[in-house]
């Protein structure tokens, strides 16, 4: 399955998540919803300074939103903000062409 | 962005094949001639069997596709659902006789443009596309 990229205001979501740390941790908030930044840095593996960063890029590109609890600041994923850029109609249309060129072949190597 | 509005899409293919249609029948509904144009199967030509169509598993998705057999009217129509990526569907194959074979008309439909689906297709799917990214990056500016 081929997914079918919009280039539509696409940009800042693919800058925001062409490096691995802030995939990881989009991808970590899509799984488990909403976590402090604390969990985030001891998921990621790297400093909490560097986690924020990271966390400043993906709330610019709205992939993520945060609340503030007390001293704990909570970020959720905000995946819709991705839905831009699925477009399921191509992706099944190119999927089912593709399928029918093999059922073509198929059907050539069958008996009547 | 976000629409609250729901409504529903749907993708047809067409294709005429050079074969009668008894022949395009058993590709469409025995479970290994299925499996070398579609997908590895479990399927049976009996509505109301539930089966599952394989894939290699991806980041994110276990290539599972989760289908029930909805209709099966020999050498005219087959349908079932079709549910991945948290995005159900139903998919129908409808066979016309043609003068040079059999006419072929596949339509999915229950597409949704609510923000359920989106947000489950993003969920589950997101990454797929993202192995594009760096052919994607090398293109910006």
């Amino acid at each position: 399955m081929v997914f079918s990229v919009k280039q539509t205001n696409a940009n800042p979501v693919f800058r925001a998540l062409a490096d691995p740390t802030r995939r990881a941790i989009f991808e970590e908030l899509s799984r488990r919803g909403e976590q402090t930044v604390h969990a985030l840095t001891s998921y990621a593996g790297v400093s909490q300074p560097a986690v924020s960063k990271h966390l400043t890029v993906l709330k610019r590109a709205k992939l993520v939103r945060h609340r503030r609890e007390g001293r704990e600041t909570h970020y959720r994923a905000r995946p819709d903000a991705l839905a831009p850029m699925v477009d399921w109609l191509n992706l099944y249309g190119a999927f089912w062409r593709e399928r029918f060129d093999r059922l073509e072949t198929l059907l050539e190597r069958m008996d009547p | 962005m976000s629409n609250p509005t729901e409504t529903t899409r749907s993708v047809v293919i067409e294709r005429t094949f050079p074969h009668p249609p008894a022949k395009l029948w058993r590709a469409l509904t025995e479970g290994p001639l299925v499996a070398q144009w579609l997908m590895k199967n479990d399927f049976e030509p009996v509505a109301g069997h539930k089966f599952q169509f394989r894939a290699d598993p991806v980041p994110n998705w276990n290539g599972i596709i989760d289908c029930e057999v909805l209709v099966v009217d020999p050498l005219k129509q087959l349908s079932y659902t079709w549910g991945a990526f948290g995005l159900g569907t139903v998919v129908v194959f409808t066979l016309t006789p043609a003068d040079s074979g059999t006419h072929l008309r596949m339509e999915q439909s229950g597409f949704s443009t609510n923000q359920d689906a989106a947000y489950k297709g993003a969920t589950y799917g997101w990454q797929k596309f993202l192995g594009n990214l760096e052919t994607v990056i090398a293109g910006l500016d």
